[in-house]
């Protein structure tokens, strides 16, 4: 699918049902190469989440099952791994709505992202420097209370936590959510070098495709459980459908993607 | 009339009257507090990390206690018992965690309270089947006698246990607050989901909580026994430990002292002064009155979790 590199993560056919019943995923596939950003689109209730978190297998917490299908990463099948042996061998969840340890300063919370780390303080240590070069304002405000930092500040520690683990990859979901857009583009532009410079891979979920799309090299639509379009960011970007229902160039009101196959059959039909 | 006289001006004057009698049932009634503090501690450190209301924590603290005297029964020195004992709370919380709680993951809080009810039932059953239910005088050569500070008597062993409470607390604090597990564990504190998500491992994690509680059982049990000699009583002051908590609320480490202190001295300056006047025993109801007119007026307790609000 691309030309980045070895794949890193494919997730294949996989079905999600929580509480034994209730199904959310049908058969969802992906891809994410080695250096890429993948970004997982879709409205709320798409399943975005539920796919990160069949990765990161913080599922489990959730009474989440994944019933069918694989996830391979690096090769293995990674679906039996506990969220912190997953954690040691590369892959994190930056979940969405960010949840900081608001009683903890920003700097412990970076801290907890090195808990299974077993390289030694001063590998730590440099890591940390890493991220406060990233994000300069967390070393200003680094002996604050969490809880008591802005949202954007509260979502750069989300992530620099993340980072703190020295990740492959890193799950980020929905870092947009709730910012503004001056800041939603601060953060991406940080996670964009993040992935350039440190080289970490990137599976984004994100509602706000247009954000999504421009940083992305390759892109999944997600719809009701199952991937609907897939393409490169520019392709994506450009396509009339995707255009009109996700990016909102058009009208206000979103439609439905199947809408969009039904609306095109009929104006087949009509021609 | 006369009623009225000795529940409100009599003990006011007596208070008065005599200071440094006074002092002594305040201090005595403040070092017993201390204990409270010490079996209300183990409650708060696994409500606060598990979200689990540890019915089992004061038969946590009778088994300590039968342990460590039972192993000093069977000849062992004091320090090897203490050893072994600590070996023996750390291994049942890995037991409750693999037998128990890790198999109710995901279940209501009060499925768990449930499972920490039979907990208590076992090990009160358990601890006696082993090591007998007689009572059992423990000297941990804490000398008896009182010292004189400025005309107030104050026992050795009360200072001593204030003393102990004292450095078990400062342990805590900085096993919280400077060490990696201690991180983890106050942050899994705020956030499971985030704790899990950076691979803080739960289980690990409510496996050294349950081990601290059992330590700080111990310790309780240790310093309750050598009070009361170990016997099944012990067990029951956890019921002292519901009020207390009541009063400093369910999530803070201070609130478990200081709720500990209110009751332990409140109850002591009320039977002594206020006692005579309604025919004594105020002890044993003193700290539920006091924990009613709390969940009354303030039902989070004095330290209850104080929710951050960003504006
Ligand atoms: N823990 C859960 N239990 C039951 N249903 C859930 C749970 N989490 C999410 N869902 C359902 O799964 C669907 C997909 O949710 P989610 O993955 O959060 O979507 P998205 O992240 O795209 O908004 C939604 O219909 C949601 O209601
Ligand atoms: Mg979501």
């Amino acid at each position: 699918m691309s030309d980045t590199g070895n794949t890193l993560l494919s997730v294949n056919n996989i079905e999600v049902i929580y509480d034994h019943v209730i199904l959310v995923l049908k058969g969802v596939s992906l891809e994410v190469p080695e250096g890429g950003i993948v970004a997982l689109l879709g409205a709320n209730g798409a399943g975005k989440t539920t796919t990160l978190k069949a990765v990161s297998n913080l599922l489990g917490a959730e009474r989440g099952d994944v019933t069918k299908g694989s996830i391979e990463y690096m090769g293995d099948q990674i679906d039996k791994l506990t969220p912190s042996e997953l954690v040691k061998r590369g892959v994190i969840q930056v979940m969405e709505g960010r949840h900081c340890f608001e009683h903890l300063t920003v700097e412990e919370n970076l801290m907890t992202g090195a808990y299974t780390r077993t390289d030694g303080r001063a590998a730590i240590e440099e890591s940390l420097e890493k991220v406060f070069h990233y994000f300069p304002r967390l070393r200003e405000r680094s002996t604050s209370l969490a809880g008591y930092t802005s949202g954007g500040e509260q979502q750069m520690v989300a992530i620099g936590r993340a980072l703190m683990a020295n990740p492959k990859m890193i799950l980020l979901d929905e870092p947009s959510m709730g910012l503004a857009p001056q800041l939603v583009e601060e953060i991406f532009e940080i996670v964009h070098r993040l992935n350039k410079k440190e080289g970490v891979s990137i599976l984004l979920a994100e509602q706000n495709a247009m954000v999504g799309l421009r940083y992305a090299d390759y892109g999944y639509i997600l719809e009701n459980g199952r991937v609907v379009m897939d393409g490169d960011g520019e392709s994506l970007r450009s396509n009339e459908d995707v255009k009109e229902f996700y990016l909102g160039l058009e009208s206000g009101e979103r439609k439905s993607f199947r809408d969009v196959k039904h609306y095109r059959r009929r104006k087949r039909w009509l021609s | 009339m006369e009623f009225l006289h000795a529940m409100t001006i009599g003990p006011i004057v007596e208070i008065i009257e005599y200071p440094t009698f006074f002092m002594e049932v305040l201090i005595g009634g403040l070092l017993t507090g201390v204990m409270y503090s010490l079996v209300a501690l183990g409650f708060v450190l696994i409500f606060k990390a598990s979200g689990v209301f540890n019915f089992a924590q004061g038969a946590m603290v009778l088994f300590a206690a039968l342990t460590f005297v039972g192993l000093m029964e069977h000849g062992l020195p004091m320090w090897a018992a203490l050893i072994a004992t600590v070996a023996v709370m750390i291994a049942l919380a890995y037991a409750i965690e693999r037998l128990v709680l890790g198999k109710l993951v995901n279940q209501e809080p009060i499925i768990l309270f449930m499972a920490t009810l039979g907990i208590a039932f076992f090990l009160d059953g358990f601890g006696q089947t082993i090591w007998g239910s007689d009572v059992k005088p423990l000297d941990v050569g804490i000398p008896s006698d009182a010292i004189d500070v400025g005309g107030v008597l104050i026992n050795w062993f009360d200072i001593t246990a204030a003393v102990v409470a004292g450095l078990m607390v400062a342990v805590l604090a900085i096993f919280f607050q400077k060490t990696r597990i201690g991180r983890a564990l106050r942050a899994v504190a705020d956030d499971h989901q985030a704790a899990l998500s950076v691979g803080i491992p739960l289980k690990t994690i409510w496996m050294v909580v349950w081990s601290v509680a059992g330590i700080v059982g111990l310790v309780a049990g240790v310093m309750w026994g050598s009070k009361l000699g170990v016997q099944f009583t012990l067990s029951l002051i956890a019921l002292k430990a519901l009020p207390v908590l009541m009063i400093g609320g369910f999530t803070s480490i201070p609130g478990a002292i200081i709720g500990g202190l209110i009751v332990g001295a409140g109850e002591k300056v009320a039977e002594v002064f206020w006692g005579p006047a309604v025919g004594g025993a105020i002890e044993d109801w003193f700290a539920y009155m006091l924990a009613m007119a709390f969940l009354v007026f303030r039902p989070q307790g004095l330290f209850g979790d104080k929710i951050i609000e960003r504006v």
